[in-house]
């Protein structure tokens, strides 16, 4: 028994332990090598790559619509902010000009993704710091957007709504009837997200002043999103380079200055109530029209380098696309947020008891598909 | 800053890169060995202050192996990108620009793991996703007989 011990403590007199792969609140295959002394976390080392499927390598033997599906397999929770990141980048490339009916569309479609996702980060956050109620009022909600995009898309969450030049299929007669039924609903039951977790005094002190990262380090690690706003970092892409129908639309940019694990739960609490000012905004103008220009059968991007970002509902997401001319592409590089909020979890971790390691690494709200590719 | 001034700026800096007036950025080819000291000025200088680094690939391009560093300033709102090229395909190193942008720690691993391209003063330089068997499948003369099967 003795022996067995001596082997967990390393050089510095620290004990190491595995979080992970299977571990719940990792919310997917990521591997947290710990380093404790005592109760204290000494450094943080993720292992990555189980899921590791090679999609940029995969996107350089086959075409540009085909990547769209691809990208849906990323950030399973943004799906449809990926499939439009793909999607302008190949637009920009050919110079199209894409009518105001397929913006507006799409721009609806991204913040009902944000809703969804944020909905699901509230869900789990609940669920991570002990809970349980959060689940279920998360999902039960979430699951009326999934029902709008099984309406619209034919498919629950891995939508492939957006294809080069506009969208696959025109929205449901239904589908603006059901979304202002849905704002209406939400509009109620989000309050009842407050009032369940945000005042709730067990998560405040498990999350206040935990986890706390500083301005200077999140441009320097390069997090963005809901968790670098937290900090002050003033990244939304929405604002600073707007696409789609964002440039149409009155929103707030939601920052705080405290960067710990509350006020990172607290922008995406806030970002809901914008997402739904943007919808309501839009969803009576939507101009009639098609809802795809016609492209050539084979698309091929002149030769150059092209980069698109968006506003996921975690970060940043870059596309770095280089044409040879081809109807492949030579290369794809997907700058994915979460891969880069990873890196800082090692930071903000250290020096916390183990049980603020799940406090903070759900405050980041990884999705581990993204950071493996 | 305007694109006109950054490229005489680059120019300035470095006398031996090629800067570009991009599509979308200015575009700067750097020599390997000025990289570090173009991408620190860059960053300290505050005319320019260019702490944001936004994207790093690695590209095979074919008879060449390259890093592709996008870099934005967070205060000033204007972009660059530098690129550096390796001849060598064998052993291609090149400074790591971690103690400048702390997220080029993870970038450069993954670029490492993909393409094999090394990054000296790197603080954890080792394979991230796959095991160390596996080869670099990033590149384009990548063979996987058992993977990858081409369609004839």
């Amino acid at each position: 028994m003795e022996e067995a011990v001596k082997e967990l403590i390393d050089e510095n007199q620290e004990y190491v332990i595995n979080m992970g792969p299977q571990h719940p609140s990792t919310h997917g295959v990521l591997r947290l090598v710990v380093s404790l002394k005592g109760e204290i976390v000494k450094n943080v080392e993720p292992h990555i790559g189980y899921i590791h499927r090679g999609i940029e390598k995969m996107c350089e033997s086959i075409t540009y619509p085909q990547i769209i599906h691809l990208t849906d397999r990323m950030d399973y929770l943004s799906a449809h902010i990926n499939n439009e990141a793909v999607c302008l980048a190949v637009e920009k490339a050919l110079e199209t000009d894409i009518p105001d009916r397929i913006k507006i569309i799409r721009t609806i479609m991204s913040e009902l993704t944000r809703i969804q996702s944020h909905q699901l980060f509230w869900a789990t956050y609940g669920m991570d710091l002990g809970g349980l109620t959060c689940f279920f009022y998360g999902l039960r909600d979430r699951e009326k957007i999934l029902d709008i995009f099984e309406e619209t898309c034919g498919s629950r969450m891995i939508v492939s709504y957006n294809c080069p030049g506009g969208l696959m299929y025109d929205i449901h007669p239904n589908f603006q009837n059901r979304v202002k039924e849905f704002i209406k609903y939400f509009r109620r039951t989000l309050p009842e997200y407050d009032q369940l977790l945000t005042g709730n005094v067990i998560f405040r002190e498990r999350t206040m002043n935990v986890g706390r990262l500083s301005l200077e380090d999140a441009i320097s690690y390069g997090v963005t999103g809901p968790s670098g706003r937290a900090s002050g970092f003033s990244c939304d892409v929405r604002k600073h380079e707007p696409y789609s129908a964002y440039d149409r639309v009155k929103f707030n940019e939601i920052t705080f200055n405290d960067g710990d694990s509350y006020h990172r739960y607290l922008v995406r609490m806030k970002e809901m109530w914008e997402s739904m000012d943007i919808i309501e905004q839009l969803i009576d103008n939507i101009p009639e029209g098609p809802y795809a220009v016609k492209m050539k059968p084979v698309i091929k991007l002149p030769e150059g380098e092209y980069y698109q970002r968006v506003e996921t509902a975690r970060g940043e997401l870059g596309v770095y696309i280089i044409s040879d001319g081809n109807k492949n592409p030579y290369r794809v590089k997907f700058r994915s947020p979460n891969f880069v909020n990873l890196s800082v979890l090692n930071l903000i971790s250290k020096d916390f008891k183990i049980a603020d390691l799940v406090t903070i690494g759900g405050s980041l709200d990884l999705v581990i598909p993204d950071i493996d590719r | 800053m305007e694109k006109a001034q950054l490229i005489e700026l680059v120019k300035s800096l470095c006398s031996d890169a090629e800067v570009t007036e991009g599509r979308q950025f200015v575009e700067a080819v750097v020599p390997v060995k000025d990289l570090h000291s173009v991408a620190e000025q860059l960053k300290t200088d505050p005319e320019t202050a260019f702490d944001f680094l936004f994207c790093l690939s690695g590209v095979d391009y074919g008879k060449e192996l390259g890093v592709v560093y996008h870099v934005r300033s967070t205060k000033l709102g204007h972009s660059i990108v530098l690129k550096i090229r390796f001849q060598d395909r064998d052993n291609p190193v090149a400074d790591s620009v971690t103690d400048i942008w702390l997220t080029a720690e993870y970038h450069e691993r993954e670029v490492y793991d993909l393409l094999g391209i090394k990054f000296r003063n790197h603080p954890d330089l080792r394979r991230f996703f796959l095991p160390a068997s596996a080869g670099y499948p990033l590149r384009k003369d990548f063979v996987d007989d058992e993977n990858i099967v081409v369609k004839k």
